[in-house]
């Protein structure tokens, strides 16, 4: 009688002991489930604010999430993070270049099923977004804002060389850059009409795939063999833009760029009225509003290659990507978030607004929420147009860009004697270190 | 007759056989090396798992295809192939990684030794001008990196300011492929402080007498330093040859900080630049070449294939420096 008692007991104990972390569990349930991002804006810009901020909003519409936003993340860390299997639960990056690496990987998941089970088309991002958040069939990304590329001028530089419209050819890029460009009484160079070296304020992607799609250059054949040698474009850019930096001198365009600040700084050439024109992305605009809002300027798309005027209003176009790391410890919840950044209009114009990139779904790239503003919608012009491009996404990453970039470098130095047969033994190391890139198979 | 018992104090007093003095003796010299082996644990585990690992690793993934993402797949002789056949980028980074070595060293262990020497001679100041002359090597590299490129600024750096004063047009410096190496060649002499300091340890410890007695002997002061200085001081002049080789084999850190800055591109945090070599691939070491491979295109197989060539060359170099070094470095007395 006494055992059946004490068993009474225990069981009664038992229970309540269940009971009580039922209770537990469900107060532990009510409790918001705590989700990281990591993001490549830096906290010493302003665009890291802004982002936290409106993530502040989504966690006031979401109570039963936390996010907690990491900035100044660049892809080595995200590497490390996932080889490690401590992993954020979502990760943005600049280098929409890793994208064939993290989708043919699984080291960040296939956002299919999930844009699926969702209804989500993807048709709603613009054909080049679709384009670099893919490697081969698989979206392991979506894009988060977007950056495109075009004409910055100053207005009052403009008016003082009697210019009245922004050039829309390099014939005329190149008569305005001469027109616009002072010299010392030394003969250095005071203020730069256009600067179109290769290597200063190069920044990820360099600058030679600003002006590929502006010639019409193509990157590679059907087949994906490198053909800078045998499309003429290639030629015709790089001749032209040596022409302009031999007008220049090399050596004194070189002495001139080292005069100036930083490209994110302040400093930066053109915003203190050094540069005359420069080719820059749409989030200069909110640069200049916060460092320099002085600043009488004006946007324009590109000029193009004077044989193909049709080209005019494109761009090169690129952006941030965002995905899910694999290992992910609250996959719904990042999703939910991932959906949120990258499909909510209302929030894409908000951070549209705070850090002037570009919207990258196509319904938010016409929201009424987004501040008028002339310079800025430029660029989503140039988001829209059909002949705007983006780079190759390739096994190799970046690579190929990297390549490229070396051999430009040396011409516009005088370096290269032969452009012809650098151009096809250029073809051939990119050719070879894609070959390299996908030894034993995949990806 | 008594018989005298079998064992007692006889038998205690007898000496013990020699087998049994041996095995006291290596129990003896067993738990001596334990002791060494315990003192010594540490150490091991820390060179087993931060270098013996790795290395090991390394040597199975450079016969590999590793992206770092999924699992390697074996490749034999493919990256060894690419590394000496194919890649046009190594050749001018083991250029550029030999005309450091070939230029830097030697400077940098004549500059090392001639202030040890002239700081070992001063009277008056001598603890203040040691503190000066070793201060730079306190510098975080990339803090010292980014100081030379704004003074060594050809546009409105005060070394260029300076010289036009002089009417001199100042060169382009790290904006120059002919200077950015010479350029980093003199941010190496600036921060020379740790090998000067053990030249001067070397330089004061050469005992007086050899130099009395050389002086009556009628050596002046040159003979005095071919034959009396740089003798005894060999070995530390080994030893500067030896790790300035294997730091120009490495160099890394001021190449990368030097080429992002001067090309204008202190970029934001999450961007991974494009301008490593900057200008014109003349800071494309080798180093930085492998890091290209391994961290921006992630072809880590390919980069552990570098590595393992880095790693033979530094032990053949190293090797052949102390088989020549016999004939002219000096041990008192001592192989």
């Amino acid at each position: 009688m006494k055992r059946v008692a004490i068993a009474v007991a225990f069981a009664v104990l038992l229970a309540a002991g269940a009971i009580a972390g039922t209770v537990g569990s469900a107060g532990a349930g009510s409790k918001p489930t705590k989700i990281t991002i990591w993001v490549g804006w830096s906290g010493s810009t302003h665009e890291l604010k802004v982002f936290k901020g409106l993530v502040a909003a989504y966690d006031r519409q979401t109570p039963g999430v936390e996010v907690d936003v990491v900035g100044d993340i660049n892809d080595d860390k995200i590497i490390s993070a996932i080889r490690s299997g401590n992993v954020p639960d979502v990760v943005s990056s600049f280098a929409s270049s890793n994208v064939g690496s993290y989708c043919s990987t699984g080291a960040w998941i296939d956002l299919g099923p999930l844009l699926k089970q969702s209804h989500i088309d993807a048709s709603i991002f613009p054909a080049a977004s679709r384009y670099y958040t893919q490697y081969k069939g698989v979206r392991c990304a979506l894009p988060l804002l977007a950056d495109d590329i075009g004409l910055y001028y100053n207005r009052t530089l403009f008016r003082k060389a009697g210019i009245t419209h922004p050039p829309r050819t390099f014939s005329e890029l190149t008569a305005d850059a001469k027109k616009l460009t002072v010299k010392n009484p030394d003969g250095s160079l005071k203020i730069v009409g256009y600067d179109p070296a290769f290597a200063f304020y190069d920044d990820v992607p360099p600058k030679f795939t600003f002006y590929a799609p502006l010639f019409g250059a193509r990157y590679t054949d059907s087949a994906g063999h490198s053909v800078l040698a045998k499309d003429p474009a290639w030629t015709k850019f790089l001749k032209w833009q040596k022409s302009l930096v031999d007008w220049y001198g090399y050596s004194k365009l070189q002495r001139f760029q080292a005069s100036l600040g930083q490209e994110f700084s302040a400093s930066n050439g053109f915003e203190t009225g050094k540069l005359a024109m420069n080719v820059d992305g749409e989030w200069r605009v909110a640069f200049i509003a916060n460092e320099h809002p002085e600043l009488k300027y004006a946007t324009a798309p590109m000029p193009v290659d004077d044989a193909h005027p049709g080209l005019y209003g494109a761009g090169y176009i690129n952006g941030t990507i965002i995905g899910i790391p694999k290992g992910v410890k609250h996959e719904q919840e990042a999703w939910d978030l991932v959906r949120y950044l990258t499909t909510n209009t209302h929030f894409l114009a908000q951070f549209s607004n705070g850090i002037r990139n570009v919207p990258s779904t196509i319904a938010s790239a016409k929201s009424k929420e987004l501040k008028p503003d002339p310079n800025f919608a430029t660029f989503i012009k140039i988001f829209a147009n059909p002949h705007s491009a983006t780079t190759p996404i390739t096994a190799a990453g970046a690579g190929y860009q990297d390549l490229i970039q070396s051999f430009v470098v040396k011409w516009q130095a005088g370096h290269v004697s032969d452009l012809a047969s650098g151009l096809a033994n250029l073809d051939k190391q990119i050719d070879a270190q894609l070959a390299q890139a996908t030894k034993g198979g995949k990806p | 007759m008594t018989e005298v018992p079998v064992g007692g104090a006889a038998a205690i007093a007898a000496p013990r056989p020699a087998v049994d003095r041996r095995r006291e003796r290596k129990k003896a010299h067993w738990r001596r090396r334990r002791l060494v082996l315990l003192f010594m644990t540490p150490w091991i585990l820390g060179f087993a798992v931060f270098f013996g690992y790795p290395l090991v690793m390394s040597a199975y993934l450079s016969f590999t295809h590793y992206d770092l993402l999924s699992p390697p797949r074996w490749i034999g002789l493919a990256n060894y192939r690419y590394l000496f056949t194919t890649d046009q980028q190594i050749w001018p980074a083991v250029k550029n990684t030999l005309w450091m070595i070939g230029v830097a060293v030697p400077l940098q262990v004549l500059f090392a030794f001639g202030i040890a020497t002239m700081l070992a001679r001063a009277k008056a100041g001598a603890g203040f001008f040691r503190t000066i002359f070793y201060l730079p090597a306190l510098a975080p590299p990339v803090a010292a990196t980014l100081g030379f490129v704004y003074i060594l600024n050809p546009a409105n750096g005060p070394v260029n300011i300076a010289l036009s004063h002089l009417g001199i047009s100042g060169p382009l410096w790290f904006q120059s492929p002919d200077w950015a190496k010479p350029s980093l060649v003199l941010l190496g002499l600036w921060g020379v402080g740790n090998v000067m300091i053990i030249f001067l340890a070397a330089v004061l410890d050469v005992p007086k007498h050899l130099y009395e007695s050389a002086e009556l002997d009628g050596a002046g002061p040159l003979r005095r330093l071919r034959y009396v200085t740089l003798p005894t001081i060999s070995p530390v002049i080994l030893f500067a040859v030896i790790t300035g080789v294997i730091q120009g084999l490495q160099y890394f850190t001021q190449a990368y900080v030097a080429a992002n800055i001067a090309s204008g591109q202190a970029s934001q945090a999450g961007d991974t630049t494009s301008n490593l070599g900057y200008p014109e691939d003349s800071t494309l070491f080798y180093p930085v070449l492998l890091y290209q491979n391994g961290f921006r295109y992630f072809t880590m197989g390919y980069a552990s294939a570098m590595a393992i060539l880095l790693l033979a060359v530094s032990l053949v170099v190293t090797l052949l420096i102390i088989f020549n070094s016999r004939r002219f470095v000096h041990y008192g007395g001592m192989r």
